[in-house]
C-alpha cells in the first residue's frame, strides 16, 4: 500500500473546504455569481469548481500510478520518456502523384521531420485504381495515389526505408500496400526485420467512425490476423494495427467514447489472434495506438493516462500477458481536424498548439500537429511548416519536456484520469455483454453512440452553450483569403497514363495466375499475405488484388443510421 | 410535395466516408418537420440520381469532404437534367475552397453550406425555395 493521502489530514482538509465553502466561497458567490450554472469540458462532463486531496482520497501511488516505464504505465511507457528522446515528429503527407509526393517526403526530412507518414487519396484507401469509374474526380486529392508497386518505388524513391520508419494510414487493403513495401525494401536491398513503421490496418473503426471500409467485418478481421500472423514472424519490428481513436472522435464522439470504444477495437484484435493460436506476447508489443488531441486540454490529458493504465490491466489481467512490453499502450496522437475552422483560420495555429502540448504532457510516442489551412486543403509547404515548428517549440523551448508526466499529482487530473478510466470500462463492459465488439458494431451501437453526441455537441454551439471563436462568437465580417493547396486534374491524367503503361508492360499470364491464387485462398483458410506479397511483386494492381477478394467475401453496406 | 410536406435526399456520393456533417444536417431538417431520405456512403451519381427520382424529393443535398466536389456535383446535375428532373433543386456542402463557388452556382446548385453554417440556415433555405416553388407551380396551373 502506497496511499498518498494520510486519513487524519485528509478529515481535516475535508472540514476546511467545508468551511470555505460555507464561509468565503459563499460569499463571494452571493455578490458575484459564476458566469454558468454548469461547467464542463467539450464532451460535456462536468467539473466541480475545485478538486482537492478528497477527490483522490483512495488514490494509490504504486497501484494507481507507478514510476515511468512501470506498471500500470500511468506516468508514461519509458523510464527517460523526453529527456532520452523526443516523440518522433511525424506529418501526414500525400497528394497527386506518387512524385508530387515523394518531393513533399524529402522536403519534410530537410526540416527535420523524424519519420513519414503517408495519407493515400481515396480509392486507394477504398480498393479502387486510378482508372477506375469510381475513381474519377478523387484521384490525388486527399493524398497521394497508388495503384501498383510500380508507385510505391516512385514514392520512397531516395528515401533508405532502414533510416526512416514509415507510417500507412490504409485499413482494407492494408496488406497489400505493405506487401508493396516489402517490395520496394527488397529492391533497396533492406531485409524486412530492418523495417520500421506502422500500418493503421483498423478495420473496426472504419465500421465506427470513418467508413473506409471494402468487405465485411468478419473476412476483414480475417486479413488483418493474416498480416498480424506474417509480421510477427518475417517484419518483427513493424507495428501491425495501429488502433485508432482518432476518426472516432473527429465523427462528433466524446472523450470517454474515443477511449473506450478504441480499446474495445483493441481487445477485439488482441481475442482474434489469441483465438487463432497465437501467444499474446509474441503479437501484443507491436499493437500500437492514435488518438486525437481535442481543446480541451485536461479532459484529453486524463484521456491518455487513463488509456495507459487500463490497457495494462487489459493486457495483464484479461489476456494473462507476462512480457511487460505487452501491458504497454504506446500511442501516435493527431491534432483534432474538426476542431479547425475555416473562418479566421489563423486562430488554428493557437488551437493545435493547446492540444499539442495536452498530447505531449500525456505522453505519447509520436505527433502530428495540423496545419492551419487544413479546413480548406490540404496543407500547403509553409503552412505545415508552422504545424512542424509548434512540435519544436514545445520540445525544445517550453520546457515540458524536463520532467516526466508533469501534471501527474493534480487532484483535478489524477480525478479525471479515474473519472474517465471508469466511465469507459463501462462502456466496454456494455460491448462485453453484446458479445464484443463485432456484434456491437453489427448492432450499431458505438455508431449511434457517436452520432447522438455528434449532434449533441452540435446544438450546444448552435444555441451558444459551446462556443467556437470565429465561428459562433468573435466573429467577422471581412476575412482575408489565405493560400491554398490546389490539386489539379492533371494529377488525375498523368497517374492513368502511368498505370496504363504498368498493365502493358507486366506479364498477363502471371497476372491471371496471381489473382487465381487470391480467389482461392480467400475461399480456404490459408494466409494470405504470402500470396499478396508474390502478386504485388508482379505489378498485379491494388484494385485487381482488391476485386478477388470482393468475389469471395462481398461488400459491406453503409447501415446509413441517421 | 405530396401534402405539402417537403422531402429532401441528404447524399453523399464519391468514395469520402465523412458523414458526420451529412448526418447532423439530416436529422436537423427532420427535427424541423421535413421529410429526409439519407442515402448511406458510397453513392455514385447515377444511384443518387435514380434514387432521387424514384423517392419524387424536392431536393438533393449532396456532402463532399473530399475534394472530388467539381466533378461529383457536374455528375449529379448533368443526369437530373438528362432523366428530366431539373425541378428538383440540389443544394450542397463540404470542403469547397471559394474559387470553387462560382463553378458550381453555374452548374446550378442552388445552395453551397460551408462549415460553420448553422443548421436553422439550411433549414430556412429549404423551406423558402420549397415555397417559391410552389408558388411558380401554383402559377403555371
Amino acid at each position: 500500500m502506497t496511499k498518498l493521502i494520510d486519513e487524519n489530514a485528509l478529515r481535516e482538509i475535508i472540514e476546511q473546504k467545508e468551511s470555505w465553502t460555507s464561509g468565503e466561497l459563499a460569499k463571494v458567490l452571493s455578490r458575484f455569481p459564476e458566469m454558468d450554472k454548469r461547467f464542463s469540458t467539450i464532451s460535456d462532463m462536468e467539473i466541480k469548481n475545485l478538486y482537492t486531496p478528497e477527490d483522490i482520497a483512495d488514490l494509490d501511488y504504486e497501484r494507481d500510478l507507478g514510476n515511468p516505464g512501470q506498471y500500470p504505465f500511468t506516468r508514461g511507457v519509458q523510464p527517460t520518456m523526453y529527456r532520452g528522446r523526443y516523440w518522433t515528429m511525424r506529418q501526414f503527407a500525400g497528394f497527386g502523384t506518387p512524385e508530387d509526393t515523394n518531393k513533399r517526403f524529402h522536403f519534410l526530412l530537410d526540416h527535420g521531420e523524424t519519420g513519414l507518414s503517408t495519407a493515400f487519396d481515396y480509392p486507394t484507401l477504398m480498393g479502387y485504381d486510378s482508372d477506375s469509374e469510381r475513381s474519377h474526380g478523387e484521384i490525388g486529392k486527399c493524398g497521394v495515389a497508388i495503384d501498383s508497386v510500380r508507385d510505391m518505388e516512385v514514392l520512397f524513391d531516395g528515401i533508405p526505408l532502414d533510416k526512416v520508419t514509415t507510417s500507412m494510414t490504409i485499413n482494407p487493403p492494408a496488406s497489400i500496400l505493405l506487401a508493396m513495401y516489402l517490395v520496394v525494401a527488397e529492391k533497396q536491398g533492406i531485409p524486412y526485420n530492418k523495417l520500421g513503421g506502422t500500418s493503421q490496418n483498423d478495420i473496426l473503426k472504419e465500421y465506427i467512425a470513418q467508413k473506409s471500409w471494402i468487405f465485411p467485418p468478419r473476412p476483414s478481421m480475417r486479413l488483418i490476423t493474416d498480416m498480424i500472423e506474417f509480421c510477427t514472424e518475417h517484419v518483427p519490428k513493424w507495428n501491425t494495427i495501429s488502433i485508432s481513436g482518432y476518426h472516432i472522435r473527429e465523427a462528433g464522439s466524446t472523450a470517454v467514447q474515443e477511449l473506450a470504444f478504441t480499446l474495445a477495437d483493441g481487445i477485439g484484435y488482441v481475442q482474434a489472434c489469441v483465438d487463432r493460436g497465437m501467444d499474446v506476447d509474441a503479437f501484443a508489443g507491436r499493437l500500437s495506438y492514435f488518438f486525437n488531441a481535442h481543446s480541451d486540454f485536461f479532459e484529453e490529458l486524463a484521456k491518455y493516462r487513463a488509456a495507459r493504465r487500463m490497457w495494462a490491466k487489459i493486457m495483464k489481467e484479461r489476456f494473462g500477458a507476462k512480457n511487460p512490453r505487452s501491458w504497454m499502450l504506446r500511442f501516435h496522437t493527431q491534432t483534432a481536424g474538426c476542431s479547425l475552422t475555416a473562418q479566421q483560420p489563423y486562430n488554428n495555429v493557437v488551437r493545435t498548439t493547446i492540444q499539442a502540448m495536452a498530447a505531449v504532457m500525456g505522453g505519447t510516442q509520436s505527433l502530428h500537429t495540423n496545419s492551419l489551412d487544413e479546413t480548406l486543403s490540404l496543407p500547403t509547404e509553409s503552412a505545415v511548416t508552422i504545424a512542424l515548428r509548434t512540435q519544436q517549440i514545445i520540445a525544445e523551448e517550453s520546457g515540458i519536456t524536463n520532467t516526466i508526466d508533469p501534471l501527474g499529482g493534480s487532484y483535478f487530473v489524477e480525478a479525471m484520469t479515474n473519472r474517465m478510466e471508469k466511465e469507459a470500462f463501462e462502456y466496454i463492459h456494455k460491448i462485453d455483454e453484446m458479445g464484443g465488439i463485432i456484434p456491437a458494431i453489427e448492432r450499431g451501437f458505438p455508431q449511434k453512440e457517436i452520432a447522438d453526441a455528434a449532434y449533441h455537441y452540435n446544438q450546444q454551439t448552435e444555441s451558444l452553450e459551446k462556443t467556437v471563436v470565429g465561428v459562433n462568437k468573435y466573429k467577422m465580417k471581412e476575412e482575408g483569403r489565405i493560400p491554398i493547396l490546389y490539386i489539379d486534374e492533371e494529377a488525375e491524367r498523368r497517374q492513368v497514363a502511368a498505370l496504363k503503361k504498368v498493365k502493358a508492360e507486366r506479364d498477363q499470364e502471371k497476372v491471371a495466375k496471381h489473382l487465381e491464387t487470391l480467389r482461392n485462398v480467400a475461399g480456404s483458410g490459408d494466409n494470405t499475405f504470402p500470396h499478396i506479397l508474390n502478386a504485388v511483386r508482379d505489378y498485379v494492381t491494388e484494385q485487381e488484388i482488391c476485386d478477388a477478394f470482393r468475389q469471395v467475401f462481398g461488400e459491406y453496406q453503409d447501415p446509413a443510421y441517421i | 410535395m405530396n401534402q405539402g410536406k417537403i422531402r429532401v435526399m441528404v447524399a453523399k456520393p464519391g468514395l469520402d466516408g465523412h458523414d458526420r456533417g451529412a448526418k447532423i444536417v439530416a436529422r436537423a431538417l427532420r427535427d424541423a418537420g421535413i421529410e429526409v431520405i439519407y442515402t448511406g456512403l458510397h453513392q455514385t451519381p447515377e444511384m443518387i440520381v435514380n434514387a432521387a427520382i424514384q423517392e419524387d424529393v424536392d431536393f438533393v443535398g449532396l456532402s463532399v469532404m473530399s475534394g472530388a466536389h467539381r466533378v461529383l456535383f457536374q455528375k449529379v446535375t448533368e443526369l437530373l437534367n438528362q432523366r428530366g428532373a431539373n425541378d428538383i433543386l440540389v443544394f450542397g456542402g463540404g470542403i469547397i475552397p471559394d474559387e470553387d463557388i462560382e463553378f458550381l452556382e453555374k452548374l446550378g446548385v442552388t445552395g453551397i453550406f460551408r462549415p460553420g453554417t448553422p443548421t436553422d440556415e439550411i433549414v430556412r433555405f429549404v423551406r423558402e425555395k420549397a415555397k417559391t416553388k410552389m408558388e411558380s407551380l401554383g402559377a403555371e396551373l
